[in-house]
């Protein structure tokens, strides 16, 4: 059988600033049979995304297709022109883009997107077109698909403009779909609904695919063949159920192994400490002019109680727009709360970090999601490290030296990293160049805001594996906020489960299997597994499903 | 990653060794500025003639040996006034343009880190300002406090703050959303702090850009005021002045409109090629 897609020693040079070529895709070989999946797996910077554009003949700016070639369905688009590859694209090869809501026109109507690529290739007439994305919409179980594609894209939610992605990239009747990520921007329990549309409109079409993800879990439920790639090689190819579970290239396994953090061992030293470290009550807090009785007009986090102990973590999970972030934002003053008392290590605390001493700002850090925003681009690592010191410490020139040294090696950086700015390390060096300027304050909490959602598997392991150590050796206590579940679980005492402003349930790990309230339920269920078969076989409540689910 | 070090590595060793690196045209433009300066610096030690003296016996005379640039409608030489203009025009310029832009970016950083109703009011009162033409601004201050060199450099500087203000708040805004500012705050920072340490050096480069097209603004408009008769007074005449008081040569096409018209010229572009060409490490530190 002859393969839909065959690329063959396939290389991309990329030309630097300085006029530097650099190989990013270094020979790559790999097939696509027909009506097959493929996933692409690996870290930013692998070159999966690349090697998925090539598909339709196509290299990012500054980057050439070097060598190789790509034969789309007896096509190599690597000889073609570009006159002949813009025939091809949207007829035979398609994209759907990790990020819907970037790739649709907010001025036009999501049908007159949708069947763009009918118009533009002439295929077919207007009302036929509409006609088959009504069905296509259908058949991604969108709801209202009669008049959906009448309404403008800001009017759908996320899950819903992914599907709706897809049904523009499935209208011209294409050979193969490639997604580029397309759920790592959705919650988990709206990213059930986008995989299972998918694959089932994928099964039933006979399209073959090319999904680009970096979640192995995910890739697991939708993929055929996986192929695992770094730094622009394959490392390790192979038909789903061979890789998970018999892998044999060590950077598969140490990608399966980031998957399934250990479990942590329940702290027991500190459970002397009388008083909790931080006790949070009834806060409310959010955004907006307030009212006339003192509340915000957009509430964000309403009546929140939290504890947490002295050396012991707390994990806050939920999905975007939960309010995790602001009531993170509340404890460490950024946003004053409206209501409620925040009472750390004995003390009652100003609601702004205005109203704090100098001590108590010291004493609670906070480490943000995006660690390049969070570090100042036009100062080197040691300046950032530098002024907490200075701040906080008033130590001298030789012993804030000493003490810069002491804190790259604590969180597993090289001493001569000290020079570079910010601009020069990858995310994980920047993420514990953030950690270290919060522990030179010598802080008893940190305030952990998704501070690995942004970085790749391995290294968000690394960084997990780090905090814990950090926390063994200097007795920190840690609030982790995440969206995903299996990170907290990996570092908390205690979870505590945020829906739409409210604290909905507390969890230790030794019931975490057995949450109460019907939406922990649904998120916990709702976290992918490595097992192929756990889409198919998930079955979750239809009634849940609306009641918490905003697809 | 490795690419990207060594890159980084490789520009900082040549750094240290040349310094800041300039391409060709910078240099161009820095030399002629560096250029007049000395001249402004030392025009009393090398001008031939006395500013205010009569030495020819012809108006707007041609170029000759005696008179290098001609004379102008009185028969003054025109160089030994070009050469003292450039005190008057660089002089007042760069007072001017160091006043607007330094009280601008530094009041524009206080209104986005401070934000609230000091920003509201700041921002109203210099649009306000903003909104008077300049040149009618200048005309009835001139008129009504009368021309002198402190109140040239005043007024010129005035005029120009609310541009300054206007851009460095516009970039500073941006800057104060990101995540270190917030991190800056929480531990306690002052504003003075803020706008020092994390906010200046991430604005630096579009702001000596700034500094550079508004300093060419000021000597376009210095040379308006004196070319209406309310700059510098005579005897003296700044370059705008020499053009204006020569007008008359131009039917005659006599040096002594053509060359205060040069200089004025080369001071500008000059400025331009300089700011536009500055060395990578300063231009593009917030990149």
């Amino acid at each position: 059988m002859v393969n839909l897609v065959e690329i063959r020693d396939l290389k991309v040079e990329a030309t630097t600033d300085s006029g530097r070529k650099v190989e990013i895709i270094k020979g790559v070989s790999l097939d696509v049979a027909e009506g097959e999946i493929v996933a692409l797996i690996g870290e930013s910077g692998s070159g999966k995304t690349t090697i998925a554009l090539t598909l339709m003949g196509y290299a990012r700016p500054g980057c050439r297709i070097s060598g190789g070639s790509v034969s789309v369905a007896g096509n190599d688009l690597v000889t073609l022109t570009e006159k002949q590859r813009a025939k091809v694209r949207g007829t035979e090869v398609t994209y759907v883009p990790q990020s819907a809501a970037a790739a649709f026109n907010p001025a036009a109507t999501i049908m007159d997107q949708v069947i763009e690529i009918t118009r533009i290739h002439g295929l077919m007439p207007v009302v036929e077109a509409r006609a088959r994305a009504v069905e296509l919409f259908r058949a991604l179980s969108l709801p209202e698909p009669e008049t959906i594609g009448s309404r403008y894209p800001h009017q759908v939610s996320g899950g819903q403009l992914q599907r709706l992605s897809a049904a523009m990239a499935l209208i011209g009747d294409p050979k193969l779909v490639i997604f580029d990520e397309p759920t790592t921007a959705l919650d988990v329990t709206t990213q059930i609904e986008v995989l299972r549309a998918f694959k089932s409109v994928m099964k039933k079409g006979g399209i073959a695919g090319v999904y680009v993800s970096h979640d192995l879990a995910v890739v697991a439920q939708i993929a055929d063949h996986i192929v695992v790639l770094k730094a622009g090689e394959v490392q390790e190819a192979g038909t789903t159920e061979e890789i998970l579970s018999n892998a044999k290239h060590p950077y598969t396994r140490e990608l399966l192994s980031a998957f399934e953090p250990k479990p942590r061992e329940a702290a027991d030293a500190a459970e002397s400490a009388p008083a909790p470290l931080l006790k949070i009550e009834n806060l409310v807090a959010g955004y907006g002019a307030s009212k006339s009785d003192g509340l915000p007009l957009v509430r964000a986090v309403e009546d929140v109680s939290l504890k947490v102990e002295k050396g012991r973590n707390l994990g806050i999970i939920g999905e975007s727009g939960c309010g995790k972030s602001t009531l993170a934002r509340a404890i460490a003053g950024i946003l004053p709360a409206a209501v409620g008392k925040i009472v750390f290590d004995g003390k009652e605390l100003g609601r702004s970090a205005r109203e704090r001493t100098r001590d108590q700002l010291r004493e609670m850090q906070i480490v943000f999601q995006y660690a390049d925003t969070a570090l100042n681009p036009a100062k080197s690592v040691e300046d950032i490290l530098d002024r907490p010191l200075v701040f906080y410490h008033g130590m001298n020139a030789r012993a804030r030296s000493l003490r810069i040294d002491e804190l790259l090696d604590m969180v597993r950086l090289p001493r001569n990293l000290r020079h570079r700015r910010p601009g020069e390390l990858s995310g994980g060096q920047k993420q514990r160049v953030n950690f270290a300027r919060a522990l030179a304050a010598d802080p008893k909490l940190i305030l952990c805001d998704e501070i690995t959602s942004a970085l790749d598997t391995v290294v968000a392991a690394a960084v997990i594996e780090l905090l814990k150590e950090l926390q063994r050796e200097l007795g920190l206590s840690y609030i982790f906020i995440s969206h995903d579940l299996s990170v907290v679980e990996a570092i908390c005492d205690e979870i505590v489960v945020m829906y739409g402003g409210r604290k909905v349930e507390d969890i230790t790990p030794a019931r975490i299997n057995a949450p109460h309230h019907p939406y922990s339920q649904l998120l916990f269920s709702s976290v992918p597994k490595l097992d192929p078969a756990w889409l198919d076989g998930l079955e979750q409540d239809p009634e849940l499903v609306r009641a918490y689910c905003r697809r | 990653m490795t690419m990207t070090h060594s890159e980084t590595k490789s520009a900082r060793i040549s750094g240290t060794r040349l310094g800041y690196r300039f391409n060709i045209v910078g240099m161009v433009g820095l030399s002629i500025i560096l250029f007049w300066a000395l001249v402004a610096i030392f025009a009393p030690l090398i001008i031939p003639y006395p500013v205010g003296e009569i030495v020819d016996l012809d108006y707007f005379g041609p170029m000759s040996r005696d008179f290098w640039l001609g004379s102008d409608y009185l028969g003054r030489d025109m160089l030994s006034r070009i050469l003292m203009g450039a005190r008057y025009t660089v002089g007042i310029s760069l007072a001017a343009v160091t006043i607007a832009c330094f009280s601008g970016v530094v009041l524009g950083m206080i209104a986005a880190v401070a934000g609230g109703w000091l920003d509201t009011i700041l921002s109203r009162l210099l649009d306000a300002l903003n909104s008077i033409p300049s040149k009618l601004f200048g005309l009835v201050v001139v008129a009504a406090v009368g021309s002198s060199i402190p109140v040239l450099i005043l007024t010129l500087s005035v005029v120009y703050i609310p541009g300054a203000y206007r851009f460095a708040r516009a970039l500073a805004v941006n800057i104060n959303a990101m995540d270190f500012i917030t991190v800056a705050r929480i531990r306690g920072e002052s504003t003075l702090y803020l706008i020092r340490s994390e906010i200046l050096p991430n604005i630096i480069g579009p702001v000596l850009a700034d500094l550079g097209i508004r300093f060419v603004f000021i000597v376009l408009l210095l040379s308006g005021l004196s070319f209406l008769g309310l700059g510098v007074q005579p005897p003296y005449a700044d370059w705008g002045a020499l053009v204006r008081e020569n007008i008359g040569a131009l039917p005659f096409g006599a040096p002594a409109v053509i060359f205060p018209s040069f200089a004025i010229a080369s001071l500008t572009i000059s400025v331009n090629l300089l700011i536009d060409n500055l060395p990578q490490k300063i231009r593009d530190r917030s990149e």
